[in-house]
């Protein structure tokens, strides 16, 4: 055997859209082949909207429970993907050197990252399918017209929960990053106003909630699929969101 | 400002192999991965294929492979889906399957990362940092964790990707790495060159040598504890016992010597364990450079 010779053309990249495509897709399938994964993605998600069809948590917000859950537990989705579960795969990569490797290649941070929010946008798309496929037969009817101002926040919230568990992910240890973003997952899933209405919650919370990412799009999924609105005050707050996670993300974000 | 490197240099050439050699914490990786453009530095100039990588895109990345020290694969992955995904970042990647049975990663291809062992890993970061045809590759402490096959393996594959005019740069604590591949050295000590040249021109650093004894030579041999060899050797060289009955000598021995340490053994009864004797190695020359304490 010989070494295999240099080509006479030298190293080259692919395309900048061709190598955020393919992390994309590797990063998806890597997150639908973890179990927990998808428990977090998944499982406890339809768990939660069997749970509030059957109990009377939701009444008297809409016409009917499912109406009324089934937003939120799409808005629990954009959490669990973007925020939990790639936070603490990124955490974990970072651990491993595996963000430096990429890094060295034709990839590069900006193709990682940007390849991170595709697979989480590709995940939200399966996740809100299965939802859907759900929901229908428990009878949910939303409004045609809620379709796009709901799925145009939905992916404005997952950018936001991404950025967000990229600034946990990168900042704090592995171990540190799965404790928070489990435990955020929990304390606002049920008190930020993601799947419970604010107006259920103890009066202190109300006035809080408005503001936090989750109860902004909480809050915009069941103006839009209520409605058939776009609630462009909490359009506004996960930008802003957006903005301030990404902003500290790219300060702060430690790759080693 | 914490500086961990300050005062390296190094020049790396195509076709050739470059070293780096230090102790652990000597400053190596730091130096190395700001040649990468993974770190940061505060000050100094980097050339790398005539860019500077703290930043360069894609291009230059594309130039250049890249071996971390702690491998840097994610431990879910299995090494041939991994390898296509890396070599899906390059418009001409080299062939997968030709790298795969190069470095005998076929038969570990079922395995996940985390389930490998260091040399598996090992011979697994070198064919992801080869998958792009670089023309200059870094290697950071390549031996690591390798067996003796393994090691064999891919030490010939570095010499081989040397005669194809591929420029790398490896860095390792191991002075027998440095003495068989590398065609340059440069001895790194607490973040800065203290040393370098070719092999023979380091083994011939010695003041010894200088002074015109150029036959120096280490004998080590194994006997009873205790043994007093005054007297049986020349004065210039020391015979020491630096654990029970283990013995260095070292200086510039004689044929002539060598039979007066065996006769002396011969009249008492000795019967060596074992022996060796060495041409001074790259390790006594490090040794003398940086200092024998362990820091």
């Amino acid at each position: 055997m010989t070494a295999p010779a240099a080509s006479a053309t030298q190293g080259a990249p692919a395309t900048l859209l061709r190598r955020v495509l393919l992390q994309g897709r590797y990063e998806s399938l890597t997150m639908l082949r973890n179990g927990e994964q998808l428990i977090l993605a998944v499982v406890l998600p339809l768990l939660v909207l069997v749970g509030l069809t059957v109990t009377p948590f939701l009444d008297g917000f809409g016409a009917s429970r499912i109406n009324v859950a089934v937003p939120g537990i799409l808005a629990l989705c954009a959490m669990s993907t973007a925020f939990t579960g790639q936070g603490i795969a990124t955490g974990f990569d970072r651990r491993y050197g595996v963000l430096r490797f990429l890094s060295t290649t034709p990839l590069g941070r900006e193709g990682l990252i940007a390849g991170k929010v595709l697979a989480v946008l590709a995940v939200l798309c399966l996740q809100v399918a299965v939802v859907t496929l759900v929901a229908l037969p428990l009878g949910w009817q939303p409004p045609a017209s809620g379709w796009l101002p709901g799925l145009l926040l939905l992916a404005l919230g997952a950018v936001a929960f991404t950025a967000l568990g990229l600034l946990v992910a990168g900042t704090v240890r592995p171990e540190a990053t799965l404790a928070i973003t489990n435990l955020l997952w929990i304390l606002l899933g049920a008190l930020g106003g993601i799947v419970i209405p604010a107006g259920r919650l103890p009066a202190v919370a109300q006035q809080v909630v408005h503001y936090l990412p989750s109860g902004a799009l909480g809050e915009a999924m069941r103006e839009a699929f209520l409605h058939g609105s776009l609630n462009s005050g909490a359009a506004l707050i996960l930008l802003l969101w957006t903005v301030l996670a990404g902003a500290a993300a790219i300060r702060w974000f430690k790759w080693n | 400002m914490l500086r961990v490197v300050n005062g390296v240099s190094f020049v790396a050439e195509r076709g050739q192999v470059t070293a780096l050699l230090g102790a652990n914490g000597a400053g190596k990786t730091t130096t190395i991965e700001c040649a990468q453009g993974l770190q940061k530095r505060n000050g100094g100039s980097i050339s790398l294929l005539g860019q500077d990588p703290g930043r360069a895109g894609a291009d230059l990345r594309s130039r250049v492979g890249v071996m971390l020290q702690d491998g840097g694969l994610p431990p879910s992955a299995r090494p041939i889906p991994l390898l296509r995904h890396i070599a899906g970042m390059y418009a001409r990647p080299r062939s997968v399957d030709e790298l795969v049975e190069r470095l005998g990663i076929d038969t570990f291809a079922r395995t996940t990362v985390r389930r490998l062992s260091g040399g598996q890993k090992q011979r697994l970061a070198l064919a992801a940092a080869l998958i792009g045809n670089p023309e200059v590759l870094f290697l950071d402490e390549p031996s690591a964790g390798l067996d003796p096959q393994s090691r064999q393996l891919v030490f010939e594959l570095i010499s081989e990707l040397r005669a194809t005019g591929m420029g790398i740069i490896l860095t390792t604590h191991l002075m027998d790495d440095a003495q068989r591949l590398a065609d340059y050295v440069y001895i790194i000590d607490a973040g800065r060159n203290v040393a370098e040249g070719t092999v023979p021109q380091l083994l011939q650093r010695d003041p010894a040598v200088e002074a015109g004894a150029d036959h120096i030579r280490t004998l080590v041999f194994e006997a009873p504890p205790g043994l007093d060899f005054t007297g049986v050797l020349p004065q210039a060289i020391a015979v020491s016992e630096t654990r029970a009955g283990s013995y260095v000598a070292m200086g510039a021995l004689t044929p002539h010597d060598l039979a007066s340490l065996t006769a002396w053994w011969a009249a008492h009864d000795v019967m060596p364990g074992s022996m060796s004797l060495a041409a001074r190695s790259l390790e006594d020359v490090f040794l003398d450079i940086s200092g024998k304490d362990i820091r």
